[in-house]
């Protein structure tokens, strides 16, 4: 088989509301930077795959407003409704057809633009959910209050994922929240739904990020350090009233074949970095477990041993969806090419950036980087 | 290089106006079922499942996953694809590509739409670029009145040809037993005397709205082997999008520049040189009369401002040397999530010999179009013939 890798990423600063820009010229922004960074130019870039949701930017086919950015005129462009990583997972499908050499990958959200409450809403059930006002952060609570019972965490616990976090963005220029946060701050904050607090649940954000991916020959030419796409797994759940949230099955599932790929049996000591696409601090927990990094997510966090897990803060310093599991691979990337700056975790050779999508993540996707 | 695709089996829903018996789950499960059928496959046969949806057109934020029952997914690598009418063709052509690239053997695709449940033209009037251009863009159906008219205008084509196109949509469609609007005594009269939309496009010149899913299985070569007698090999695929603003497409339907570079790209794939000739049918994304008659030109069916005078001599006729359509196309059947991808399907049936009343007898290469966004296109051409 043919091997991909990825020799460049960008991303913006993430904010609350970048009232100054349209989401094309979000989109512009970072096309840009990453043509000037990797040398590529426009015209030799053959395909496309773009993540995002109409619902977020207002517009229905609202890809549409990004072809001539992405550089799509008369090319082929395809574009994800589902998690940014998802747009990685098809580019990297794109080359390995053998049709393309070049794929460009990018996602944006302009959270700012529209009320997420109404938007999120709109994920459940017609009949029998919507009408009781259900949105991704009570569906969020739900999952946090079911897998704290089921697995003894306290509130603490869970408090502690968020200072982590924030403790790491404080070296991550990208990021919109920092902070040198106790557990005793976390719980102060306010309380957005029982029982997630401000400070566990990712702040509404506007950003983009973008990838360039190329078949191995082209990696070659255009850059001395390339980063390959290593394992990949993607895996769906059953909606959400229809399985234990307590569980992420589909993670589990999703990381097992990423791993088989790329040939990991050991994750917790083959992996250097992981960068998990936790919107909520108990979504960590969560994903700590079915990665198989820990049994006990509360003692590698508590011990001050999960330095390596989001460095650079993750969703909970904000990321907006939809971008956040591209935004995870864009620091995987970081973390291999020795582009993380403060951050920099000496050494990294693998990574693994996560990313999901639907209510309390119905849809996962694993992707294993590897540098040579 | 490429690793050979092949289509093993289809599935369709009856598609219909209104079905207020079924929800979106259940409808997803019809077609799903169907095309499990058709290979005699279980979901235990599938490796992810892609979806094609437009879900402003029903309200909705992630419908795919709700409706995961229907579709087979669970603890399946699935994703949805969102871009318009060309959605079913994208996802299809992503099809093609997750298995040619290895990742995948068998994939389904699902494109899906309960139009019934939510306001067609609201949504299609968001499509525009909120400061320039929604304020004068009237959804659908004044886009189309724009591009007939220029049409029109450039080619000489007259109504009463348009009329044909729809009058041959809806005779075929009563050979298709899954086709929406099904009017065996249609006339070009009936056409031309039918309620101005606005002009020239007449309520009849128009596609419906429909609720309606279909699936398609994809698989690589050794499985398409064992599984399907008489499998539809993926020959070429193609891609090209159009520039967003609507002025900067001055010819609109007249030349229709995605159109030109996708079928010319996907020709040069298949080793096509005389299309009219070397294809045997074709299911194209035709959403009105007029593009009907346009994208015969722009696919180089016959000489430019020839669209008019290529209906007039049934040269696209069931019975015709290149018939168009056999299924009644878009303008008798679109659920816009499944649209594109009834076309492959349609096609498919053509060459593995199962379309039924509408076979064109002998067909080895077909082709199929999607049309959306702002004038973009896919294209797909498979064949009785491996690549």
């Amino acid at each position: 088989m043919r091997r991909v890798a990825i020799i460049g990423a960008v991303q913006t600063r993430y904010e609350a509301r970048k009232a100054s820009l349209a989401y094309n010229e979000l989109v512009y922004g970072v096309v840009r930077e990453l043509l000037d960074r990797t040398g590529v130019s426009m015209r030799e870039i053959e395909s496309m795959v773009t993540a995002s949701q109409d619902a977020y930017d207002g517009k229905t086919i609202s890809g549409m407003a990004i072809n001539e950015v992405v550089g799509a005129y008369l090319k082929s462009e395809a574009k994800v409704a589902a998690d940014g990583l998802q747009a990685l997972l098809y580019g990297v499908a794109r080359i390995l057809s053998g049709e393309f050499n070049l794929t460009l990958v990018v996602a944006h959200c302009k959270e700012s633009e529209g009320q997420p409450s109404a938007i999120t809403g709109l994920m459940f059930d017609p009949f029998v959910q919507r009408p009781l006002g259900l949105d991704e952060l009570t569906a969020a609570a739900l999952q946090a209050r079911r897998y704290c019972r089921k697995r003894g965490a306290t509130p603490e616990d869970v408090a502690l994922v968020a200072v982590k976090a924030h403790r790491h963005a404080l070296k991550n220029p990208y990021a919109q929240r920092a902070g040198a946060f106790t557990v005793r701050d976390v719980l102060a904050s306010p309380l957005l739904a029982d029982p997630i607090h401000e400070l566990e649940a990712a702040p509404r954000s506007d950003g983009a990020c973008a990838l360039l991916l190329a078949s191995e020959e082209r990696a070659r030419q255009l850059t001395d350090r390339p980063v390959y796409v290593v394992g990949l797994g993607n895996c769906t759940d059953a909606y959400w009233t229809e399985r234990d949230l307590a569980e992420a099955d589909a993670l589990r599932e999703a990381a097992r074949r990423a791993y088989t790929m790329a040939g990991i049996t050991d994750p917790a000591r083959e992996i250097d970095v992981v960068e998990i696409s936790a919107r909520y601090a108990h979504e960590e927990l969560m994903a700590i477990e079915a990665l198989g990094l820990h049994p006990r997510p509360v003692e590698l966090i508590a011990h001050d041993r999960a330095s390596f897990i989001n460095p650079s803060g993750g969703p909970l310093c904000g990321n907006p969806p939809t971008v956040s599991g591209l935004a995870r691979a864009v620091e995987a990337y970081w973390q291999l090419s020795g582009e993380a700056g403060e951050r920099q975790i000496e050494g990294a050779r693998t990574a693994l950036a996560h990313g999901a999508g639907g209510i309390c993540g119905q849809n996962h996707t694993v992707v294993i980087l590897r540098r040579e | 290089m490429s690793r050979r695709v092949a289509i093993i089996a289809t599935g369709q829903t009856k598609h219909t106006a209104r079905r207020p018996d079924v929800n979106i789950r259940e409808l997803v499960t019809e077609a799903v079922a169907r095309a499990l059928q058709d290979a005699d496959l279980t979901m235990r046969d599938i490796d992810a499942v892609l979806l094609g949806n437009m879900e402003p057109f029903e309200g909705f934020l992630f419908p795919e996953l709700w409706a995961i029952e229907g579709w087979g997914g669970y603890m399946k690598p699935s994703v949805k694809f969102n871009t318009g009418g060309t959605v079913g063709t994208t996802t299809a052509i992503a099809a093609y590509y997750y298995v040619a690239s290895g990742i995948y053997d068998v994939v389904m695709a699902v494109g899906f739409q309960k139009q019934s449940e939510g306001h067609t033209q609201t949504a299609i009037t968001t499509v525009g670029d909120p400061i320039w251009e929604r304020s004068v863009m009237a959804g659908a159906i004044g886009n189309f009145a724009v591009m007939a008219t220029t049409y029109m205008h450039e080619s000489g084509v007259t109504e009463e040809q348009a009329a044909k196109a729809a009058v041959k949509a809806r005779r075929n469609a009563c050979l298709n037993e899954y086709a929406h609007l099904q009017m065996p005594d249609i006339t070009v009269e009936d056409v031309l005397k039918s309620e101005m939309l606005a002009y020239p496009v007449k309520r009849l010149d128009m596609c419906p709205q429909s609720d309606g899913a279909v699936a398609v299985i994809f698989a690589e070569e050794s499985k398409a082997q064992k599984l399907c007698p008489r499998p539809a090999w993926v020959k070429a695929v193609a891609t090209a999008h159009e520039q967003q603003y609507m002025g900067d497409s001055p010819k609109r339907l007249a030349e229709m520049r995605s159109l030109i570079a996708a079928s010319r790209r996907a020709y040069q794939a298949a080793g096509i040189t005389n299309p009219r000739r070397e294809l045997d049918v074709a299911e194209i994304y035709e959403v009105a009369s007029f593009a009907e008659l346009a994208m015969y030109e722009n696919l180089g069916f016959c000489e430019r401002g020839q669209g008019g005078k290529l209906i007039d001599a049934g040269v696209t006729e069931l019975t015709g040397e290149l018939p168009v359509n056999p299924s009644g196309g878009v303008m008798s059947t679109n659920p816009i999530g499944a649209t594109a991808l009834i076309r492959v399907a349609e096609a498919a049936l053509q060459i593995m010999g199962k379309a039924g009343r509408r076979q064109v007898e002998g067909a080895r290469t077909a082709l199929a179009t999607g049309y959306g966004g702002n004038a973009w296109t896919d294209v797909i051409i498979l064949s009785r013939e491996k690549p």
